[in-house]
């Protein structure tokens, strides 16, 4: 994968394009700085003064909009063009990346990214979701969604992480499995299901680090694990917004709505115990510097890692099925709402199979 | 996510009235021949949707099925609201189906074989999978792991309850970490995919089955056929997603009549039988 035009490891950043809409007022005073900035330059004149002003103004704007985005804000922030994906995780916070490639089976699904790296101080198999950023290799990597052949990489993956005893670090970021024909035919279903039941027993740490779309089951698919964070502005969904929208309100454009009603922020999965950690991003989030993200990404899977590999095989694998088998039991209750308990039919309502004991 | 797939939409059961006619066929059914065949129509094999509890009573030897976790319901974790909220679909569904959630777990006998048994509700939310769903999965396959029972789930679902958002999603993991510990501990586990199978709930427990029976006909697979259709921007092959299609590209072990269930169930318990 090659740099980008900026020469740098880094995307560009976000006030070149890409605004979003509650962004518009930031994305002026970006554009003013840089062209002070650039007069500045070719001018000779002073114009320090007028950005430093302007700067002390954007930081304010950026401080407010962003400390109150609302659930569909977060997720267009997540699906933001210049968001960091797992291919630029892997070149800030890794070393010695070891791509391994194929399921080997049927293919090598672009859509999901293995290899062996160093990360943090840690050797690991790393694991992620590549949604892709230039048309090309968004058409390439499916736009991150995997078929079942990238389930099955990851898990062949992890497998012989496990088998070596190395830590497994999961990046996930997809808008879901894809919904194709071939993706049926060769057992979507099962390859994600295969993948929650191995990983809930992988004798190996696992981490998993939402860090922009986490899209439904094919998000889940490479997310049981130990510890499970999501980055302050990513989101974490049973279904997306719009496919919510359209079938509970039979219009995609109640895709906010549906978002506020999912709670499919961090903040709101931490406060159902569905999470175990919230990643802090820079102000204005991780596209805006990305640098900064990724360090405190690599941050907590090392402290994470750290935790977790002090662990007996035994006592972490004990640990994670009861992390797992308490998830949501806190909301089931043996009690009906309403206060009135449900009419029992008192029957069954059809003959019993003939009878042939 | 709970959709509407391939079938009417139809409520409890089929119509009332004495003479019903087969949605496939078109057939003048007697009432009586309908139920007493199991509900699969006589003229064209059609098998309808059955709720939870007829399908306990179909399965099992009379008498002997005891409920597990009978009254454990949904607390609204989100405080869920769409057009209506999530309390009051609750409280409509428990007044249509008379029944409490979308799975029916316990203990019962087939053909003189302890098992645990689980049969899932296609009149409840589209039998779709929020945390009451998932903690009766796990604690089904828990009970089979302790009293060393086979587990038979019956599934047929639209998938994960969207009403409780990320809870739901949990509950696939949790599911199939349960059925996990299951497998570790030597366990029989057969599914018995019913229309339909699909989603966050054929992703999770129904297709991690030892064995996997499907019904004829039985929608299984992941994405609904309409978001495909909609994806790919084409129609769907004859045939798609069907139990006959998921056969013939290995994903289902044998397709069994509704009337043959019982004893191929039997069959398959005896050959693991250790």
């Amino acid at each position: 994968m090659s740099t980008y035009p900026n020469g740098t490891n880094v995307p560009p950043t976000a006030s070149v394009t890409h605004v979003l809409e509650f962004e518009k007022p930031i994305a002026k005073m970006e554009h003013e700085i840089h062209r002070l900035d650039a007069l500045q330059a070719e001018s000779g004149r002073d114009y320090s003064e007028v950005i430093a002003g302007i700067r002390g103004q954007l930081h304010n704007a950026l401080r407010q909009s962003y400390a109150k985005l609302t659930a569909w804000e977060k997720v267009l922030v997540a699906r933001h063009p210049r968001r960091p994906l797992t291919r630029d995780y892997i070149r800030m916070i890794t070393q010695d990346f070891c791509e391994l490639h194929g399921d080997k089976s049927y293919s090598d699904d672009q859509a999901v990214v293995c290899g062996f790296a160093r990360l943090a101080g840690h050797r690991v198999m790393l694991i992620g979701h590549q949604k892709g950023r230039e048309t090309r290799e968004k058409i390439e990597v499916n736009f991150g969604c995997a078929h079942p052949d990238g389930y099955r990489k990851a898990l062949h993956k992890m497998q012989i992480a496990a088998k070596f005893k190395v830590p497994v670090v999961c990046l996930v970021d997809t808008p879901g499995a894809y919904p194709g024909v071939e993706a049926e035919e060769r057992g979507i279903a099962r390859a994600i299901a295969v993948n929650l039941m191995e990983m809930s027993r992988l004798p190996t740490p696992i981490v998993a680090v939402v860090i922009g779309e986490g899209g439904s089951g094919g998000a889940l698919g490479i997310a049981v694990a130990d510890q499970v964070a999501v980055m302050e502005h990513a989101y974490y969904s049973v279904i997306s917004p719009e496919g919510c929208a359209a079938i509970l309100w039979k219009s995609g454009e109640y895709a906010a709505q549906a978002a506020e009603a999912l709670r499919l922020t961090p903040q709101e999965l931490k406060r159902l115990d569905l999470i175990d950690a919230i990643i802090p991003e820079p102000l204005g989030a991780a596209h805006r510097d990305p640098e900064v993200a990724a360090k405190s990404v690599s941050e907590w899977i090392g402290a994470t890692l750290r935790d977790l590999r002090r662990l007996k095989t035994e006592t972490l694998l004990r640990r994670r099925y009861e992390r797992i088998r308490k998830l949501g039991s806190a909301f089931t209750q043996p009690k009906p709402l309403d206060g009135k308990p449900a009419r029992r039919r008192g029957r069954a309502r059809t003959a019993p199979a003939a009878e042939e004991r | 996510m709970p959709e509407s797939v391939g079938q009417p939409r139809r409520h409890v059961d089929i119509p009332q009235g004495l003479w019903i006619r087969c949605v496939q066929c078109g057939a003048m059914i007697y009432r009586r021949i309908l139920e007493e065949g199991l509900h699969v129509c006589p003229e064209c094999d059609y098998h309808y949707r059955i709720d939870a509890r007829t399908r306990i009573a179909q399965l099992n030897d009379p008498g002997t099925f005891e409920e597990f976790l009978p009254d454990l319901e949904s607390s609204d974790p989100l405080q869920f609201t769409d057009r209506v909220g999530y309390r009051e679909r609750l409280a409509k569904t428990k007044e249509e189906t008379g029944d409490t959630e979308a799975i029916v777990v316990g203990k019962g006998f087939i053909k003189g074989r302890p098992v645990i048994m689980g049969a899932m509700n296609p009149f409840f939310i589209m039998g779709s999978m929020g945390a009451v769903v998932g903690e009766k999965v796990a604690a089904a396959a828990e009970r089979a792991v302790n009293e060393s029972l086979p587990l038979v789930m019956v599934t047929c679902s639209g998938g994960a309850r969207m009403m409780e958002g990320m809870v739901s999603l949990a509950q696939m993991a949790k599911t199939a970490a349960a059925v996990a510990k299951l497998d570790e501990s030597g366990g029989l586990y057969i599914v018995v995919m019913a229309d339909p199978t699909t989603a966050g709930v054929a992703a999770s427990f129904a297709f991690l089955g030892d064995v996997t029976l499907a019904e004829p006909g039985a929608l299984i697979g992941f994405a609904g056929p309409r978001v495909i259709a909609n994806t790919i921007k084409t129609t769907l092959p004859e045939g798609f997603q069907k139990a006959e299609f998921m056969l013939e590209h290995g994903f289902v072990d044998r397709i069994v009549h509704r009337r043959d269930l019982r004893s191929e169930i039997a069959r398959i318990i005896d050959y693991c039988n250790k």
